[in-house]
């Protein structure tokens, strides 16, 4: 080790001396009044180490024995996992504020979690995943029950507890099969151990134990059965939390396993990954129909996502990398503005998250109605928003490594699942009139609903110039 | 060689056999001893292989601390362990089924299997050469030098499992009057004494 690793994860160590320093200031001054004060901090801390990221990082670097990498690849998704999980934050703060939920401990575990994410998207050792898989999820269960005197929060946390923990079994049986048979954690060495002849059984029952445990990660069917449970059952904050940042973390540690360490074998895992596509994105899209509270709703929603995202996974080239890069970007961007949203729901200051609740919603608040709307209509992928552009890419980068199939797949799931969020358009617009909403929106949730609802009719022109920064950070993947 | 090779069955039988038990026993803290003893066969295990260390922290960390934790819990909680049971069997015939296709798929794995030709070179790799220095200085280089960044990470682990356990189980009561020492001590007949002439025939 040298000092030059330490200049490597220059951006985890400040994010983890910022988060122990707060924590010992709260925990020795035991003001749960600061917590507002810290959320703030903590997103301010958040957004400039992003923003470090964006304008010093530069380069292709290792530490550790190779067990940290930096690159724009990793880069790329720490920003977006440290910009969205900061706005989520702040977002976080009304809602926490009026149901007496506001402790300290909630930043400091937000960022300790998105510590765990930054070691996912940067690991290059089995061991490094490993380890920030489970400081990441561990932070998550206990957010996820952080509403301790509610039932249903409380059985999230459990629930998610207890299936995280089989996934990391599973993860952790794979990770000792591959071990097996390379003799190395490394994924270099992995890859390499790999192009000297044909792959045995073992090692190919150790990738798909491996892939199983991500796969419950990103809330992939079949691996999906805690997501609507979960996602309905935490705080809604957390809920937004666990359908942006987590799930981007996951997903680049997919992309960057398989084809760091198993670059070599990728026909063989081309079919495991879409088979979960394709089973993800029928899932979502048919078992969402039926779904009455917005949460779940949403959950079912973001499992189709995933599945969309992995189908560029699964095209196994260039593009298709760059398609998902783009994906997941565009993801966060439009379940940022809905949660902002849905945060807002209530009547008489109780939550409400009922659809049946937005019942002609667009003659109380027409221009919130409007950029649900929007958001709605990008979320199903219809034409002129940018949520469109993302499934575009994604489809195309399917048809052009020869997989047209999957392609129309997506296609029509896409169509089924257009349904739901149609739907909600429908109960805005011409619904029956039933008991309104009256929920107030804090400034920020109405700016990043209007901002992200913008984004989606102006990014149309060209994206925000994010279509090359996902190419050179996927180009890298591949060198 | 032969007693190695007698130890090592000894031992490899002990731990199958008490592993076993720790499952079928009836009373739960039978179980937990079965436990321990599984435990201490698996620390003669390590001996043979050579790791002295893990076997001395095999009996001092799973045997010394987390059993008997275990045997607290267990005499602690007061859980229905017959009724555990019972629900048990119901669940045995798919668990059975269960278990015997992952020892088929096993089977399959490890019948079939073969190593990548420089995975012993690799496996060796990292760890120093054991005649220079003997296995707990070897672990204390590789933990705390070459892994420190994983042994970092997994202290933050456990930070974050405290931190989650005292915020999602402490509660401060308000109304419950606590004891406090200090105040006690520092206390003199000068304050806390109070003497008063009593008029005769009349109270307070």
């Amino acid at each position: 080790m040298s000092s030059n690793a330490l200049t490597i994860i220059f951006s985890e160590i400040a994010l983890i001396v910022y988060v122990l320093g707060a924590l010992m200031y709260a925990v020795y001054t035991k003001k749960d009044e600061l917590t507002s004060k810290l959320i703030w901090l903590t997103s301010a801390v958040m957004v400039a180490l992003g923003g470090l990221i964006v304008f010093f990082g530069s380069g292709e670097s290792t530490a550790f024995n190779g067990a940290f990498i930096d690159d724009e690849f990793a880069r790329y998704g720490k920003v977006i996992i440290l910009w969205s999980s900061a706005i989520i934050l702040i977002l976080s703060r009304d809602y926490l504020t009026k149901n007496l939920l506001l402790k300290f401990e909630y930043p400091i575990l937000v960022a300790i979690s998105v510590v765990g994410m930054m070691m996912m998207v940067s690991a290059g050792d089995l061991l490094s995943l490993y380890m920030g898989i489970e400081l990441q999820a561990l932070s998550l269960y206990v957010i996820a029950a952080f509403n301790r005197d509610s039932v249903r929060s409380t059985e999230a946390g459990l629930k998610y507890f207890v299936l995280g923990a089989l996934s990391s079994g599973l993860l952790l049986y794979g990770v000792s099969l591959i071990y097996g048979f390379s003799g190395t954690t490394k994924f270099s060495d992995i890859a390499l151990a790999l192009g000297q002849g044909p792959t045995p059984l073992g090692l190919l029952v150790g990738l798909v134990f491996l892939i199983s445990g991500l796969a419950f990660k990103i809330s992939a069917a079949p691996f999906h059965m805690w997501t609507p449970d979960v996602y309905e059952g935490a705080p809604t904050p957390v809920t937004a939390f666990f359908a942006t940042a987590p799930k981007v973390a996951a997903m680049i540690l997919f992309t960057r396993i398989v084809f760091d360490a198993f670059g070599e074998i990728i026909t063989d895992w081309q079919q495991i990954v879409s088979f979960l596509a394709v089973a993800s994105m029928f899932l979502g899209s048919i078992a969402a129909i039926g779904q009455k509270d917005i949460k779940r709703l949403m959950a079912y929603s973001s499992i189709a996502h995933m599945g969309f995202a992995l189908v560029g996974l699964a095209s196994g080239s260039l593009a298709g990398i760059q398609s998902l890069l783009i994906y997941i970007a565009i993801y966060v961007v439009m379940n940022i503005g809905t949660f902002a949203f849905i945060l807002s729901m209530e009547r008489e200051g109780k939550s409400i998250n009922n659809i049946i609740a937005l019942n002609m919603y667009s003659k109380i608040e027409p221009l919130r109605a409007l950029a649900l709307m929007i958001l709605m209509f990008s979320l199903a992928g219809i034409p002129p928003m940018l949520g469109f552009f993302g499934k575009f890419y994604v489809l195309k980068a399917a048809v052009d490594a020869g997989m047209a199939w999957l392609a129309i797949m997506g296609v029509i799931a896409s169509v089924i699942g257009a349904f739901y969020y149609l739907r909600i358009i429908y109960l805005m617009y011409f619904g029956e009139e039933t008991e309104k909403l009256d929920g107030s929106m804090s400034t920020f949730g109405w700016m990043t609903l209007m901002v992200s609802a913008i984004v989606m009719i102006v990014g149309v022109v060209n994206l925000f110039g994010i279509e090359r920064i996902a190419l050179s950070a996927a180009s890298t993947l591949l060198n | 060689m032969e007693i190695a090779a007698l130890a090592f069955y000894f031992f490899a039988v002990i731990a199958i056999i008490s592993a076993v038990f720790v499952t079928l026993s009836r009373h739960p803290v039978h179980s937990v001893l079965w436990l321990i003893l599984a435990f201490i066969s698996s620390a003669g295990l390590f001996v043979l292989l050579g790791a002295e260390f893990l076997a001395m922290l095999l009996i001092i960390i799973y045997v010394g601390a987390v059993a008997v934790l275990f045997l607290f819990v267990v005499m602690m909680l007061n859980v229905d362990f017959a009724a555990l049971k019972a629900d048990m069997a119901k669940f045995l015939p798919i668990g059975l089924l269960m278990g015997i296709i992952i020892l088929i798929e096993l089977g399959l794995v490890f019948g079939d299997w073969n190593f990548a030709s420089n995975s012993l070179e690799l496996r060796a790799a990292i760890t120093p050469p054991i005649e220079d220095i003997h296995n707990t200085q070897a672990l204390g280089l590789l933990i705390y030098d070459d892994f420190i960044y994983l042994f970092q990470a997994a202290g933050l682990i456990l930070l974050v499992a405290m931190i989650g356990a005292i915020v999602l189980t402490m509660r401060h009561r308000t109304n419950i009057k606590r004891q406090n020492v200090m105040e006690q001590m520092s206390r003199d007949p000068s304050s806390a004494l109070e003497l008063k002439e009593v008029e005769s025939g009349k109270g307070i």
